[in-house]
């Protein structure tokens, strides 16, 4: 389970620091699929960074913290904070970056980039059991075993995308973190990158945190998602009934703006754009944007409140 | 198959830069507005031979067949490949009747020694450097060595060679202003005596090429650093060990290896200045003897062998690059 | 108007590194010395015995005079003067030619464009000091600095042909230029818009290294005595000090000056060759 408690990190830039996540509240729970929403920009990548511990200037935590609490391989409850996860990287959690298939070093077959992270997080358990296990979990994930012996540059997008979520999922983590799994891939092989990682999480019973831009990606796959908006989470529940009923504005504006099989009705598009994270607007951030606006929405910032039962929304509209 | 074919193309290449090489020079030659037929029946009377017309009639004629000057201009080009191709260089006006193929038999071992020894070390001093200072480029220590190297590289060779003599040699007595390599002997005295002898030519090799694989590599290797796969390494918890040597090194070491085929050309430039400041007894310092004496047998064959020598090693370096580069290699 | 452009020009000096501000400081010094000084010379620096043999620095002679009775400060103006001639001569011909022959091959493509690199990668293995020393010993005592110029373009045009053919045939790929050209775009206007300004950095670059290498090559054959013996230039003043044994002598100034003169030019070109090259970088990387 991971808890973020109060968290807000910076980016140190020349003309002063600026906040980049704001005041992100919320749990990801053991043997969820988590999904973060949010356009490009509003911070969701940053808050990943924070949370898989690679806080390197110029990003920096200025307040809160992150909390991980897992079970390690000899069955003992452990409980790292920010500053302490990258100790528990790959046994405990890992990741899987952003443009996945340009992240494999060129120079070495893939057998050889599976051996490295063996050798380094499961020292002393012998040569021929690696090669015994990388071969099988190949084979268990319906993986071909050729692609063990080619260089990252004869496989194909969607099979280098295979290969690092395999190398992340397997020294069996309970925390695995994708960055856009799915993007810059064509539909088709985006639909089956989707249907191995709900198998592989419905197999091992672990935590899977998707970060997509995406809503239909979280449609398909997600338990549980959040939606975030310049830097903070503006609404968080079970995605069935964020899509069935939104409640902030901002995810009501997003779900609109989704197609609909038999729908023929022109969408609405999402008019404006995020608001800039160095002069942020005061009040609810979202306001210049929104329809539904009111006086006090410009004056005082929303709190992150549960409005229903596992429900969370920031929004003015809300709380009366 | 494939093997079989790269083989070969490289090999064609190979012959056809020799025969650009030959042919560049061989017609340069003949557009020098020079004769050098002339020149040294010139040279030889003004040294205070006295020759009757008949005599000068026949030097003329026995010069024109030594530098391979009879016939139209075609009838030349293909007797000098002719010639080349048995490495025949007619005989040295220097030390006539030696021929030019022995005295360059003699010479080129030294160069090619000093050669190999400087070019190897800076190589690889010069990489191992590099790949520190691209690597932890924000380093005080990294910042000084590029620094440094900025600061010798672009020197040419025969200055950092006189500043080298005038300090070693010179000023402090360390090393002798010309040196002496004795008789070829296979014992451990002739070693020694032949590495002090060379030092000071070589190590004016090694400060400047040393520098400039600096500077490549310092550039290769911070670019490197700055790829998606990098990141992804200390992602995975790989060691900073691990991550300089699997991911940097072996990924920007290929295109060092195609840079040093590159520069052999002027490397070799560089020496031939070095052996001549130095007196060092390689080819340079028959250059040297040949541009004294108007040899001009001598000089196209030391020529010949220069081009040959470095297409030569560019070729190696060439049919080697696949066994380093597993990419290649693979397909 | 004066004062925008006067803040632009501080914006540019802002934006480049240190490397290159202090390589663009030592070159701009260099040509200030060699074609502004270099107009005050009392002229004929070469002639022997015009002054007094020897003497120390003074106020007559900044440098002081050399074993041959020449002034040493006019006689290093002169030299530069005359090296720097022939890197800009060579550098602007070898790039202007490298570049047409390269850009014409990759967009011609096909037979010619095999023929015309494989003569680049040819010359470009070649080493080509042997050869300059061939060409400048049967010149001994007649070649001019033209002809040695001439002889150092035809090793230097290779590799800038070599380099505007690459960018010739990536930008021919780009899909914009196609549609651009589809779209009943003049063509010249293509060029003149979207590929020259990308050769032009390019060849700036160039333009500045290669007078590194042709004041170097021929300050190589100078000290051999192998270019015009007649013609002061960086390397033919050392071939003189150490004709006339400045090094036995003592005479450091005589054989020092231009050996620092030329060093700190280098660094100087260097520098600013490779802070240009980051600063065109940094600036397409933004």
């Amino acid at each position: 389970m991971m808890r973020i408690e109060n968290l807000t990190a910076q980016y140190q830039t020349i003309t002063g620091p600026v906040v980049s996540v704001k005041d992100v509240n919320f749990q990801i729970k053991d043997d969820e699929i988590f999904g973060i929403a949010g356009e490009s920009g509003c911070g969701k990548s940053t808050l990943l960074k924070v949370l898989y511990d690679v806080t390197r200037y110029p990003l920096e935590i200025k307040s809160g913290r992150v909390v991980l609490d897992y079970t390690d391989r000899t069955g003992k409850q452990r409980s790292l904070q920010s500053g302490e996860i990258s100790k528990a990287w790959w046994d405990a959690i890992s990741y899987v970056p952003q443009a996945a298939m340009s992240v494999l070093n060129p120079v070495y077959r893939i057998d050889e980039q599976f051996y490295e992270l063996f050798r380094r997080h499961r020292a002393g358990e012998g040569e021929k059991v690696m090669r015994e296990r990388v071969v099988q979990y190949l084979n268990e994930l319906d993986l071909p075993v050729d692609v063990l012996k080619a260089y990252p540059h004869e496989l194909s997008g969607g099979m280098r995308q295979r290969v690092v979520i395999a190398m992340a999922t397997f020294l069996q983590p309970g925390m695995i973190f994708a960055d856009e799994p799915t993007t810059a891939l064509d539909v088709v092989v985006q639909k089956s990158i989707l249907m191995m990682l709900m198998e592989l999480q419905s197999r091992m019973k672990n935590t899977l945190v998707i970060v997509s831009h995406d809503m239909g990606v979280h449609y398909q796959i997600t338990k549980r998602m959040g939606i975030m908006y310049s830097g903070s989470l503006v609404e968080l529940g079970p995605t069935d009934d964020i899509f069935a009923n939104p409640l902030h504005p901002y995810t009501q504006m997003l779900i609109g703006a989704l197609p609909k099989v038999g729908d023929r009705t022109t969408r609405e598009g999402i008019s404006g754009g995020p608001p800039s994270l160095r002069n942020p607007p005061p009040g609810c951030r979202f306001a210049p944007r929104c329809k539904k606006a009111r006086p006090e929405c410009t004056q005082s910032v929303p709190e992150f409140v549960e409005v229903a039962p596992g429900r969370f929304a920031a929004c003015h509209l809300l709380n009366r | 198959m494939r093997l079989t074919k790269f083989i070969l193309s490289r090999l064609l290449a190979w012959f056809l830069t020799i025969l650009v090489g030959i042919t560049v020079v061989f017609f340069l030659q003949r557009m020098m507005p020079a004769d050098p037929v002339e020149g040294m029946i010139t040279k030889m009377t003004s040294m205070g031979t006295t020759l009757s017309p008949e005599e000068i009639e026949n030097m003329r004629a026995t010069l024109a067949r030594q530098y391979g000057l009879e016939g139209s201009l075609f009838e030349q080009y293909l007797d000098t490949l002719k010639r080349l191709a048995h490495f025949d260089f007619g005989l040295s006006m220097t030390n006539y009747p030696t021929t030019v193929a022995s005295m360059i038999a003699q010479a080129l071992p030294y160069t090619l020694c000093l050669l190999l020894v400087t070019t190897i070390l800076s190589w690889i001093i010069g990489n191992a450097i590099g790949l520190l200072a691209g690597f932890k480029k924000e380093k005080w220590y990294s910042k000084l060595m590029e620094t440094i190297s900025m600061c010798i590289y672009p020197i040419p060779y025969f200055m950092v060679a006189l500043v080298i003599m005038i300090l070693m040699a010179y000023v402090k007595r360390w090393f002798p202003l010309v040196p002496s390599f004795g008789e070829f002997a296979f014992s451990w005295e002739w070693l020694s005596k032949v590495i002090y002898n060379s030092f000071m030519p070589a190590l004016s090799l090694m400060l400047v090429g040393t520098g400039w694989w600096i500077i490549s590599m310092k550039a290769l290797s911070s670019n490197v650093a700055e790829e998606e796969y990098v990141n992804y390494g200390r992602l995975k918890g790989l060691t900073e060990a691990t991550i300089g040597y699997r991911y940097v090194f072996r990924n920007s070491i290929l295109s060092q290896v195609t840079a040093l085929a590159l520069h052999i050309g002027g490397v070799f430039g560089g020496s031939l200045m070095c052996e001549i400041t130095f007196s060092y007894p390689g080819v340079g310092q028959l250059i040297n003897s040949a541009i004294y004496n108007s040899d001009y047998n001598l000089l196209t064959g030391v020529i010949f062998i220069s081009i040959f020598a470095v297409a030569t090693a560019t070729l190696l370096i060439d049919l080697i690059y696949p066994l380093i580069d597993p990419r290649i290699r693979n397909s | 108007m004066n004062t925008g452009y006067k803040a632009s020009f501080r914006q540019i000096w802002r934006s480049m590194s240190l490397r290159f501000k202090i390589g663009l400081c030592i070159v701009i010094a260099f040509i200030i010395i060699g074609f502004v000084v270099y107009l005050f010379s009392p002229g004929e620096v070469m002639t022997l015995s015009a002054y007094k043999k020897n003497q120390a620095p003074s106020w007559e002679h900044i440098l002081g005079t050399n074993k041959q009775g020449q002034d040493i400060f006019w006689l290093l103006i002169e030299s530069i003067h005359n090296s720097m001639m022939i890197g800009i001569v060579v550098a602007a011909a070898a790039t202007a030619i490298g570049v047409f022959i390269g850009l014409l091959s990759g967009f011609v493509g096909g037979a010619v464009d095999r023929v015309i690199m494989f003569l680049c990668d040819s010359i470009i293995v070649i080493p080509s000091l042997p050869i300059l020393i061939l060409m400048g010993s049967m010149l001994k005592g007649r070649a001019s600095l033209m002809m040695i110029a001439g002889i150092l373009i035809i090793f230097n045009w290779p590799w800038p042909a070599r380099q505007a053919r690459s960018m010739a045939l990536t930008i021919r790929e780009r899909e914009f230029i196609n549609t651009a050209r589809f779209s009943g775009e003049n063509l010249f206007k293509i060029v003149c818009v979207e590929i020259l300004p990308h050769v032009l950095s390019w060849s700036m670059a160039n333009f500045v290294n290669t007078i590194l290498v042709a004041i170097g090559s021929e300050a190589s054959l100078a000290v051999l005595g192998l270019s015009s013996t007649t013609t002061p230039t960086l390397g033919n003043m050392i071939y003189w000090a150490r004709q006339y044994q400045a090094i036995m002598l003592k005479q450091w100034i005589w054989i020092g000056s231009p050996v620092l003169a030329t060093a700190v030019l280098f660094i100087g070109l260097f520098l600013t060759y490779t802070g240009y090259n980051e600063y065109v970088a940094k600036k397409r990387g933004r």
